[in-house]
């Protein structure tokens, strides 16, 4: 955690101007009045701590209130339906399914050869790596409803003209989130020692040799948490499809081919619903969603845990 | 010892050639796919700013700059037609603001407590609990805004004051909503740059019997204060960006107005309500969505810019 | 058989005495060499492996080392030795072309292997490493079971033969069969650092190289593993040819049969230093009886 400081840069002036002002006051100010300021502070900070703890539970324990009479199989075994007692979240999740399945299919190979690229064949000053890596910081704080709109610009309509179906879906969506798989696949690789490559090399093996056989195999626990952080983020996003026609009630399962539907697209349709009975579905969904994104995201952090290779 | 392994391996054939056995054309299509994925970030870059700037190249020659950006009535779908973007401005901006009021005090206390109070026990608790809230989806927050914020907020607030009583749509409630939603991002990247200020500089102050508040006040803020800002902005360029909450708990009026209780219509929430997928290319309405994409995608970028620069910095210090 | 036994005899007692003798301030250096190596007998066949001609490596324009001239032979040990930061691991490097994965490395002059420039235009560095190999100082086995260690060459050099056949031979070749041939599929790095150095040797000869080169190998080990791979040394010179890099000048007299002294030179302002080439000739004669006093002073233990 600490390092090297250097005592004339500007920031080490403010902290040590700082340090002054606190050994002046140190000296000048009566025990007990500090000992209750302490405290004061203590406890605000802790305050701040237990207020964003508690809009959390209480997120989650609202939506359970609300909608604890529909958290039952029927929300994911019926399909969506214009009547809230038979409705449920089955196509949703079935096109859910379609969607992320297309997206890996994309994101893997997209990512993971980024990142082998950046960190194995780039040479580190060169612009053009520069000028990649400015570009995936930039797209990674882009709005994901801009994401939507270049979906709709370019893949629903010229030049690629792929319509408002699943594939469209997917591919915006990859877009919006490969940078958390490039990011999480460049970690991955830079940890594999320079050690186990010198040796590769040595033998004779060419380079990419070496990284399909020595590299990426090391890299995997790493990057498949970082797909898998990728997923479930872009399986939470809403605002990328509603450009691409996501704002229709759809009731038909999807396939692959097919006009889209997806699981927060669903739900948002229920939100917008004026019927009270499709709140309590709204609330159900919300659950499940939260829900599946939290196993999603623990599996992931224990699936790098576990596997992880210390050298 | 094994006297008869090496007579037994096979014998190196000399003089073998140093010249490639192949062209290793394997090699080169590799590099050159790889290459791709690579530079396809650039193309997406690209791609984003062509098919912003083509419309609003189109925009701006039927409405001028300054109309648009100076302009206080905003009505793209009426007869006539206004095209003042001042109120949705305003709108993402109220939000933003309320957003901020609440989640600066909780991610900055919670930042200090993780980085001077808490012991390890504490820490392990609380980091997963702050990762879980960055992991919940905006519909979720938009949805909290409009079925448990909402109504509070109509029942606390003192009838008039400030434009209400409060409906059910309104600035706060999804300024607040949102305000939890970026609490993650300001807890955890000042609480890395606070972590980064070498230990020398507390234990000093320590060492002369400062108390902990004054340590983390005038030593460790400061000296963490450029990621802090980063953080800051970061979390801004988010809130700036954010569409289903707006959308679900502010509403869809733009009216130019400072009032917390009153609906407004934020910048996402004019995209994602009028973006539909069946409005014709080319079409004014189409031009006007992304004119307006235009001025958020810049606003946000410069404060990514900006905050990157800061990070950057204050890593280069320590590192 | 019972030459090898005085020898191994000798070489423990050497290890566990130190010199034999105070060593301090004594006009003959008091290194025991081994019979074989005494008036050039035991050397290789004469035929060249390496000739270096003018050798100088520079590091984004600083010079490493300078005009190192020296022939490898065939079926020999040739030791490289000197203080620290007198350029051996650099030099080493060249002759697999290693410096080539330093974008700033530079190399000039002539690096013949069996006559042929290994710089040349057409010269295919990986074709080079197929030929000569390297062991590092650091034992850097790969994250895989013992047997796919091994195996990885093979495989991706695209060699025919019995997998199985191949890994046993190699794994016997560095002494290391008799110990894993129950367990061929653990993880490799259950291995103790010596086992550990051994499977790297045993990788390297898998491909069946030409030349074997060492960067250190016994700078990471304990003494009983360094014993164990001196020996093997030994036995595989009579298939391969060794070059390596010691700090330990005992272990270049116990082992090699060639011996070159590197030191480090600076410049008139005494801003750059690089390493050159001070003596260079059979093991005996630069201990025994040395041309340069500098290598004197070295080998007696006075300076470095």
């Amino acid at each position: 955690m600490t390092a090297e400081f250097d005592p004339r840069s500007a920031r080490a002036q403010v902290a040590i101007a700082g340090a002054k002002g606190v050994t002046a006051e140190v000296l000048s100010t009566q025990p007990r009045k500090d000992v209750i300021r302490n405290t004061i502070f203590a406890s605000l900070l802790f305050l701040a701590i237990a207020i964003a703890l508690a809009g959390l539970c209480v997120l989650v324990g609202k939506n359970l209130v609300d909608g604890w009479s529909r958290l039952n199989l029927d929300l994911i075994t019926q399909n969506n339906s214009s009547n809230p007692a038979e409705a449920g979240l089955r196509n949703a999740i079935i096109g859910t399914l379609w969607i992320m399945l297309f997206v890996i299919g994309m994101l893997v190979p997209l990512g993971v050869g980024a990142a082998v690229f950046l960190e194995e064949y780039g040479n580190r000053n060169s612009r053009l790596i520069r000028l990649i890596e400015v570009n995936i910081q930039n797209l990674a704080g882009v709005p994901s409803i801009i994401y939507g709109l270049l979906g709709l610009a370019f893949i629903a309509r010229a030049p690629l003209n792929l319509g408002y179906v699943v594939l469209t879906a997917a591919m915006t969506l990859t877009l919006l989130v490969l940078p958390v798989v490039i990011l999480a696949s460049r970690e991955a690789i830079r940890a594999v020692p320079a050690s186990i490559r010198e040796g590769s090399l040595a033998l004779g093996a060419t380079k990419w040799q070496t990284i399909r056989r020595q590299v990426l195999p090391a890299s995997i626990p790493g990057i498949a948490t970082g797909v898998i952080l990728a997923i479930s983020r872009a399986i939470g996003e809403t605002a990328p499809l509603i450009p691409l026609g996501a704002a229709t009630f759809v009731t038909f399962t999807p396939g692959p081919f097919t006009d889209f539907t997806a699981m927060p697209v669903t739900i948002f349709n229920w939100v917008k619903q004026p019927q009270p009975e499709f709140q309590a579905l709204a609330a159900a969904g919300v659950l499940l969603l939260i829900a599946l994104l939290v196993v999603m995201n623990s599996f992931a952090i224990w699936l790098r845990n576990r596997y992880e290779q210390t050298w | 010892m094994e006297a008869t392994g090496i007579a037994a391996t096979s014998p190196a054939a000399l003089p073998r050639r140093l010249q490639a056995q192949s062209p290793r054309y394997g090699e080169k299509v590799i590099y050159g796919l790889l290459a791709a994925c690579a530079v396809l970030s650039v193309v997406t870059t690209t791609a984003i700013v062509i098919s912003l700037i083509v419309p609003s190249i189109q925009f701006f020659g039927d409405v001028s700059i300054t109309d648009f950006l100076f302009g206080t009535d905003w009505g793209p779908s009426f007869e006539p037609a206004s095209f003042g973007v001042l109120p949705i401005v305003v709108g993402t901006l109220s939000v933003t603001f309320w957003a901020l009021i609440f989640a600066i005090p909780i991610g900055l206390g919670a930042a200090v407590y993780l980085s001077e109070y808490a012991s390890p026990r504490v820490r392990k608790l609380i980091k997963p609990v702050l990762e879980i809230l960055a992991g919940v989806p905006t519909i979720a927050f938009g949805y909290f805004a409009l079925i448990f914020i909402t109504p509070q907020i109509q029942k606390i607030w003192p009838g008039h004051f400030l434009g209400g009583p409060p409906l059910i749509f309104s600035v706060l409630a999804g300024g607040l909503a949102i305000g939890l939603m970026i609490v993650p991002i300001i807890a955890s990247i000042s609480e890395d740059a606070m972590s980064a200020v070498p230990r020398g500089l507390r234990e000093g102050a320590y060492a002369l019997g400062a108390t902990k508040a004054k340590v983390a006040t005038r030593v460790v803020f400061p000296a963490a204060l450029s990621g802090i800002v980063a953080s800051v902005i970061l979390a801004i360029s988010r809130a700036i960006g954010e569409t289903m909450v707006v959308l679900i708990a502010v509403g869809n009026t733009p009216q130019l107005t400072f009032s917390p209780v009153k609906s407004v219509q934020a910048m996402t929430a004019f995209i994602g309500t009028t973006a539909t997928g069946d409005i014709p290319t080319g079409s004014t309405i189409y031009k006007t969505i992304f004119a307006v994409a235009l001025l958020l995608f810049l606003m946000t970028l410069a404060m990514n810019l900006l905050s990157v620069r800061l990070v950057r910095r204050y890593r280069q210090v320590y590192e | 058989m019972s030459n090898q036994v005085t020898q191994e005899e000798r070489r423990t007692e050497q290890r566990q005495t130190g010199f034999a003798g105070d060593g301090a301030g004594a006009a003959r250096p008091a290194i025991e060499v081994r019979a074989e190596f005494q008036h050039g007998a035991g050397c290789g066949s004469g035929e060249k492996v390496f000739e270096l001609q003018d050798i100088s490596v520079f590091y984004a324009g600083v010079p490493a080392v300078r005009d190192i001239s020296m022939d490898v032979f065939r079926h020999e040990v040739t030791a490289l030795i000197g203080p620290s930061g007198c350029g051996k691991s650099t030099l080493i490097r060249c002759l697999n072309r290693m410096n080539d994965l330093i974008p700033t490395a530079a190399v000039e002059g002539h690096l013949l292997y069996h006559g042929e420039d290994l710089y040349g235009p057409k010269v295919d560095p990986i074709q080079v490493r197929k030929l000569i190999g390297m062991v590092f100082q650091k034992p850097n086995p790969f994250p895989k079971s013992i047997y796919d260690n091994i195996a990885f060459g093979p495989r991706v050099l695209g060699m025919d033969g019995d997998m199985d056949e191949i890994v046993e031979r190699a794994l016997r070749s560095a002494a290391l069969w008799d110990e894993v041939k129950d367990r061929l599929d653990a993880n490799a790095y259950s291995m103790s650092g010596g086992q550990q150095q051994r499977l790297c040797i045993a990788r390297c000869i898998a491909v069946s190289p030409d030349v074997i080169l060492m960067d250190e190998p016994c700078s990471a080990l304990d003494p009983i593993s360094t014993g164990k791979i001196e020996d093997l040394m030994a036995e595989l010179k009579q298939e391969f040819s060794i070059v390596i890099v010691t700090h330990n000048m005992q272990q270049a007299a116990r082992v090699s049969d060639r011996t070159a002294f590197l030191m480090v030179e600076l410049d008139a302002d005494e801003t750059h230093r690089w390493g050159r080439i001070v003596e260079y000739d059979e093991t005996e004669k630069i201990f025994t009886n040395p041309s340069d006093q500098r290598t004197e002073d070295y080998v007696t233990g006075k300076v470095g």
